[in-house]
């Protein structure tokens, strides 16, 4: 079942994952100290692919990963505040409607690869 | 599952900012109470927010690393003001009643602030149910 649906499957917990941190984000809107955090796809992707580990040529050799394999970074606020907290609220409204975006795109992404697997199987 | 837990980290904070809301509520009723000392006059009610840094169990519910808890509860530092009244029943010997150190206005503000975040986590478990029914609906298209 995996190759169905291609990449948009990850894509799609990705997706989700990161929605997960923008809420995290806009619930601790008003908690002393608490730094935002986002996702940054690049970091998931060459963490996925590899590009930033050393090779290694044999089996006993220590894995290494200079990134973080879930892409977590802090945010930089664009204006400070006095008890700490580096959530903008407007922008994380803004983000969370986009990540929300982002999610529906992955979603319709397989729906139609559903519908046009049922088709070729009908016959149309 | 993450859109799950996004359930419960923006319910934490709806029950964190309800709490707020309470305190402000509590505020504004007790704001015109006088007392015969400054320690027995009312303080305002500040709650402060922590963040849960890792998954804890609270009562009969598991909340997942990120939700809102409130560390404390603490009183207003601003100094009360005095009141000459001595026909009032909790004059002190020279007269003066204390009274509390809430401010309507800036309660008025704080009760806005805490609604308005309220309603920003209501539409946060909107949008991730709606993103969850759609995803639910997949399979029937």
């Amino acid at each position: 079942m995996n190759g169905i649906f291609g990449l948009h499957e990850q894509a799609l917990n990705m997706k989700a994952s990161r929605l997960e941190v923008l809420a995290k984000n806009i619930a601790n809107a008003d908690t002393p100290g608490f730094k935002a955090q986002d996702v940054n796809f690049q970091k998931v992707l060459s963490a996925q692919s590899g590009i930033a580990a050393l090779t290694t040529t044999h089996a006993r050799h220590l894995k290494t990963s200079l990134v973080n394999s879930n892409g977590l970074v802090y945010t930089n606020p664009y204006n400070q505040s006095l008890d700490g907290n580096t959530v903008e609220i407007a922008m994380e409204q803004a983000k969370y409607g986009k990540a929300a975006m982002d999610y529906q795109a992955s979603l319709d992404f397989i729906q139609s690869r559903i519908g046009s697997i049922k088709r070729a199987l009908k016959g149309e | 599952m993450a859109l799950t837990d996004i359930f419960s980290i923006a319910g934490s904070a709806l029950a964190a900012q309800s709490t707020r809301l309470n305190a402000t509520a509590s505020n504004m009723a007790n704001a015109s109470n006088v007392s015969s000392n400054e320690e027995d006059a009312y303080k305002g009610k500040r709650v402060v927010f922590r963040t849960l840094v890792e998954d804890q169990m609270m009562g009969n519910v598991l909340r997942p690393a990120g939700s809102v808890t409130i560390d404390r509860v603490e009183d207003d530092l601003a100094p009360h003001s005095k009141l000459y009244d001595p026909g009032n029943p909790m004059a002190d010997d020279e007269g003066y009643v204390y009274k509390s150190n809430v401010e309507e206005v800036s309660e008025m503000v704080e009760m806005l602030a805490a609604a308005r975040s309220y309603q920003n986590n209501v539409e946060v478990i909107n949008t991730a149910k709606e993103l969850m029914s759609r995803t639910l609906e997949v399979a029937k298209s």
